[in-house]
C-alpha cells in the first residue's frame, strides 16, 4: 500500500517535472499559435460568411469562400519550419455588387505579397498594389493582417502570465510607429494553441479592439475557430465572422492560384 | 520519512490538476491520446468546466503588487499556483471563457462531427441556376447649353440580369441589360451597337476540353494588358460614349463575340481569339456627344451625325504570356481593324474602319511600394495607300508607363505617362495639307493621368478623381466621383464629366460642350 502510495507519488514528481520542463517557450507558443491559426494542413478551404454591424446595428454581410495552399510542405513547428509563403483564392458571393469578384493572394514571409483582383463584369484582371496590412478587409473589423496573418518578427512576445486554460502572452510591435497599436494581448489556450481572445491597446494605453473565439471544432483533426468576433471599442461596431464547410488537405492544386482560375474560376472546390 | 513522502506525492497530486492540464510534451497533432474527445485532453475539462461559462476561471484576484506590465515570471513557480490566478498580471482581470466549441467537444463530440458535415453557411448554396443583377436608374444634365445636343445628357433605367448554370463541365453565362433609355435618338434594338432596349452582355459557354486548354465561345467581355482606362493591345470594344456620359464603368467594355481559346503550360500560357465578325468601338457619332467635325471644321453632333462603314470581315488577336518571379510579361498581336472610325471614304461620305495590325509588348511587377507597368504596341495601319491617302490614318507607335501605389491607409494613387507616336509624320503633313486640312495633329501626343481614390466610413463610400491631361493637346479631361453604399443591395453615386481644352479640335478639347453631372441609384441583387 505504502509502496504503490509512494510510487504514485514519485511517478507524479516524475509526471509534474516534466510538465514543467515541458511548459513551452514562449517562441514555441507563438509559433504554435501562428500555426493553427494559418498553417493548419498542406491546404485548406473553408466558407466564410462576416456580419459587419456597426453602431447603429445595421448590418451587411459578406460571404466568400476562400482556398488557401501553403508553399511549405511541413507541419513542422520546430525551426518555424511549417511557416512560408502561402497563396490565397478569395472568391466573393455576397453582397451581390461584388458577386464573382476573385481576390488572389501571394503571401510573401519576407517582401510585401502580391495581389490581385478579378473584377468579372470587366473581365479585368488587375495587379494590385501591397496596401497598409492594417486596413480593414471588406470592410469589416477584422484587418488584411487578421485574415493572412501578421508576421511574428513584427512583434516581439512576452509571456505575462498563465492560468488553467491560458497561456497568456503579450505583443508588442518592433516598429512601433508604423502600426496603430502599442501592445495586443492574446489568451493562447494551453493545449490547442488557439487564440481565443486576443485584446488591442492603443498609443494612449486604452483596449480599443478585441477579437473573441466564440466556437471551436475539431476538422480532419485540427483544432479550428469556427465562429469569432472582432469588437471596435472605439466605433461601437463590430463583425462576426464564421465559418463552414472547412476542411484541410484537399489536394487544392498550385495551378488553382493563377490568372487562368481568376478568369475561370474553379467551381468544383468553390462548392 | 515514507509519510513525508507520501503527503508530498498527495500534494503534488492535489495540486498537480493544473500542471497536469497542461499537456505533456504538447502532442503532435495537438490531440491527447489518452481520452477520446478529440480537442481537449481529460485533465483540462474537470478543472475548467464548471468555472468557465461565466468566465470565472481566474476568480480576479487583482493582486495590486503588480504594477501594469510587470509580469509575474511566466511559468507557474512551482506548479503549485492554487487558482492559477497569481500568474495572471495586474490589469488583465479575468481570462476570457472558453468559446463553444471547447465545451463542446468535452460534452459530446459527436455533435460537432455532425455538424461539421451538414452546417453551411451560405443561404442560396447551389440552386438550379445562378441568378444575379441589378436595377439601375440614372440621369446626367450637360452643365452647358450645346447647340447640337439635348440638355439632358443622360437618362435611363436597366436591369441587368445574369444566369449561371453548369451543366457538367460546361459553365453557361448570359448577362443581359434591358433598358429604357428615352435619350437615345435610335430606339431600334440592335445587338452589335447596344441600341435600343436590350443590350445582350454576355451569351456565352466555358469549357476545357483538355487539362490545359479552356474554351469560352460566344458573347463575352474581353479585357488584357496593364493600363488604367488606357489600352494599347487591348483592342476589345469599347463604349468611349457610355464612358463619357456616366454610366458605370463595365460599360466601357462593349461585348465581343468571339471564340477565345487558351492553352497553359509551365513555358507560358497562350489566349487565341477570333471573332468572325469586326466588333467595332462604340464611338462618338454625335447622336448623343457633340465632336469636332473636320469637313465643318467646328464642333458638330446631331447635325452632322457620323455614318459609317463596318468591314465585312473579321478579326484576330493573340496573347502569349508567363509570370517570372513576380513579373507578369506579355506579348500581344492583332490583326483587324482601327476599332474606331479613323477613317473616311469620300465617295460615300461615310467614316471607315481601316486595316490595322498591332504587336506588343507588357510588364508588370511590384516596384517599391507599389505596382509598376510599361506597354508598348506598334499599330500598323495597312491599308492600301496609307501614308499618302489622307483619309487612312498612319501608323502609330504607342507607349504606357504607369505606377500605383496605396499613399496611406484606404487612399491610393495612380499615375501614368502615355504616348501616342505618329509614324511617317512628315507624308501625313503633305497628304493633309493636299486636302487643305485646316488641323494638323502632332507627331507626338504625350497624356498624363492620375488617379486618386479614397474610402471612408468603412470602406462604404468610395471618392474618387481620375484626371487625363495632355501637355501637347492642351486638353484635359477630368471623372470625379463619389459612390456610396448605403446597404449590401443599395448603391447611391454621382459624378461628371468635365473636359476643358485649348483647341476644340483636340481628342478632349472636341468634347467641351457635353460637360455633364449625373446621378445614379441601383438596387443589386
Amino acid at each position: 500500500m505504502s509502496i504503490k502510495q509512494l510510487t504514485l507519488g514519485l511517478s507524479a514528481i516524475l509526471a509534474s517535472s516534466v510538465a514543467l520542463a515541458a511548459a513551452p517557450s514562449v517562441d514555441e507558443i507563438v509559433n504554435r499559435t501562428n500555426y493553427t491559426s494559418y498553417y493548419q494542413g498542406q491546404d485548406g478551404k473553408a466558407k466564410v460568411k462576416m456580419t459587419i454591424t456597426d453602431s447603429q446595428n445595421r448590418t451587411r454581410n459578406r460571404e466568400f469562400v476562400v482556398l488557401r495552399r501553403d508553399i511549405p510542405t511541413t507541419d513542422a513547428i520546430e525551426n518555424n519550419a511549417y511557416e512560408g509563403d502561402q497563396k490565397m483564392y478569395v472568391y466573393f458571393n455576397r453582397p451581390a455588387d461584388v458577386n464573382k469578384m476573385v481576390f488572389m493572394v501571394l503571401k510573401k514571409i519576407k517582401t510585401d505579397d502580391d495581389r490581385w483582383l478579378y473584377l468579372p463584369a470587366l473581365d479585368l484582371v488587375k495587379r494590385i498594389a501591397a496596401s497598409d496590412k492594417r486596413t480593414s478587409f471588406v470592410g469589416s473589423d477584422f484587418l488584411y493582417e487578421d485574415i493572412s496573418g501578421r508576421n511574428l518578427q513584427a512583434d516581439t512576445h512576452t509571456l505575462i502570465g498563465t492560468d488553467a486554460n491560458y497561456y497568456i502572452v503579450e505583443n508588442k510591435p518592433v516598429a512601433a510607429d508604423e502600426v496603430e497599436f502599442s501592445r495586443y494581448v492574446m489568451y493562447i489556450h494551453k493545449t490547442t494553441f488557439l487564440p481565443i481572445s486576443t485584446e488591442y491597446y492603443n498609443k494612449q494605453g486604452e483596449k480599443y479592439k478585441t477579437y473573441t473565439a466564440l466556437a471551436v471544432e475539431t476538422i480532419n483533426g485540427h483544432p479550428t475557430i469556427t465562429k469569432s468576433e472582432a469588437k471596435n471599442l472605439k466605433t461601437g461596431g463590430s463583425t462576426l465572422m464564421e465559418y463552414s464547410s472547412v476542411e484541410y488537405d484537399v489536394g487544392i492544386p498550385d495551378d488553382i492560384f493563377s490568372e487562368r482560375n481568376l478568369r475561370k474560376p474553379p467551381r468544383k472546390l468553390l462548392r | 520519512m515514507l509519510l513525508s513522502s507520501i503527503t508530498l506525492a498527495i500534494v503534488l497530486i492535489s495540486s498537480n490538476e493544473i500542471t497536469l492540464a497542461a499537456p505533456p510534451p504538447l502532442p503532435t497533432g495537438l490531440e491527447p491520446e489518452s481520452t477520446g474527445a478529440p480537442a481537449l485532453p481529460a485533465g483540462l475539462s474537470p478543472d475548467s468546466a464548471p468555472s468557465l461559462p461565466t468566465g470565472l476561471a481566474t476568480p480576479k484576484t487583482d493582486a495590486p503588487a503588480l504594477p501594469a506590465g510587470l509580469s509575474s515570471p511566466p511559468p507557474l513557480p512551482g506548479g503549485l499556483a492554487p487558482n492559477a490566478s497569481p500568474s495572471l498580471p495586474a490589469g488583465l482581470g479575468s481570462t476570457p471563457a472558453l468559446p463553444t466549441g471547447i465545451e463542446q467537444t468535452q460534452s459530446n463530440p459527436a455533435d460537432v462531427e455532425e455538424q461539421d458535415d451538414t452546417f453551411n453557411l451560405f443561404s442560396g448554396d447551389e440552386p438550379f441556376i445562378n441568378v444575379s443583377g441589378f436595377w439601375d436608374i440614372r440621369g446626367g444634365v450637360r452643365t452647358q447649353n450645346d447647340p447640337y445636343q439635348d440638355q439632358f445628357s443622360l437618362g435611363e433605367t436597366r436591369l441587368q440580369i445574369g444566369l449561371q448554370k453548369d451543366i457538367g463541365p460546361v459553365a453557361i453565362n448570359i448577362v443581359s441589360d434591358f433598358l429604357y433609355d428615352p435619350i437615345a435618338l435610335n430606339q431600334h434594338a440592335d445587338l452589335q451597337t447596344g441600341n435600343g432596349w436590350v443590350d445582350l452582355r454576355e451569351a456565352n459557354i466555358a469549357f476545357s476540353p483538355l487539362s490545359f486548354m479552356d474554351i469560352k465561345f460566344g458573347r463575352q467581355i474581353l479585357t488584357w494588358g496593364t493600363g488604367d482606362l488606357i489600352f494599347i493591345n487591348d483592342l476589345f470594344p469599347k463604349d468611349w460614349q457610355a464612358f463619357f456620359i456616366g454610366r458605370d464603368l463595365e460599360y466601357l467594355k462593349a461585348p465581343s463575340d468571339a471564340l477565345k481559346t487558351s492553352f497553359f503550360s509551365d513555358y507560358g500560357n497562350l489566349d487565341f481569339i477570333y471573332t468572325p465578325w469586326f466588333n467595332a468601338d462604340r464611338s462618338i457619332t454625335g447622336e448623343r456627344l457633340s465632336y469636332y467635325n473636320p469637313m465643318l471644321d467646328s464642333l458638330a453632333g446631331q447635325n452632322a451625325i457620323v455614318e459609317s462603314e463596318r468591314p465585312d470581315a473579321g478579326e484576330y488577336a493573340l496573347r502569349l504570356y508567363k509570370t517570372i518571379a513576380g513579373n507578369e510579361l506579355a506579348l500581344y498581336g492583332y490583326y483587324g481593324f482601327w476599332k474606331s472610325p479613323f477613317g473616311f471614304n469620300p465617295s460615300t461620305n461615310k467614316a471607315t474602319y481601316p486595316k490595322m495590325r498591332s504587336l506588343g509588348a507588357s510588364v508588370r511587377r511590384p516596384v517599391w511600394k507599389g505596382i509598376a507597368n510599361i506597354e508598348v504596341g506598334y499599330y500598323d495601319s495597312y491599308e492600301k495607300g496609307a501614308g499618302t491617302n489622307p483619309f487612312i490614318p498612319n501608323s502609330e507607335a504607342r507607349f504606357l508607363l504607369g505606377y500605383e501605389q496605396e499613399i496611406v491607409q484606404n487612399f491610393s494613387i495612380g499615375v501614368q505617362y502615355y504616348v501616342e507616336w505618329m509614324q511617317d509624320y512628315n507624308g501625313y503633313v503633305s497628304a493633309q495639307e493636299q486636302i487643305g486640312a485646316r488641323v494638323i495633329r502632332n507627331e507626338v501626343r504625350h497624356t498624363l493621368t492620375n488617379r486618386l481614390t479614397l474610402m471612408t466610413h468603412q470602406q462604404n463610400v468610395t471618392w474618387s478623381l481620375f484626371t487625363f491631361f495632355s501637355p501637347s493637346d492642351l486638353d484635359a479631361y477630368f471623372r470625379p466621383s463619389v459612390s456610396y453604399k448605403v446597404t449590401d443591395a443599395w448603391l447611391l453615386e454621382t459624378g461628371g464629366n468635365f473636359f476643358v481644352g485649348k483647341h476644340e479640335y483636340s481628342f478632349f478639347g472636341q468634347f467641351v460642350n457635353n460637360n455633364n453631372v449625373y446621378a445614379a441609384i441601383r438596387y443589386s441583387f
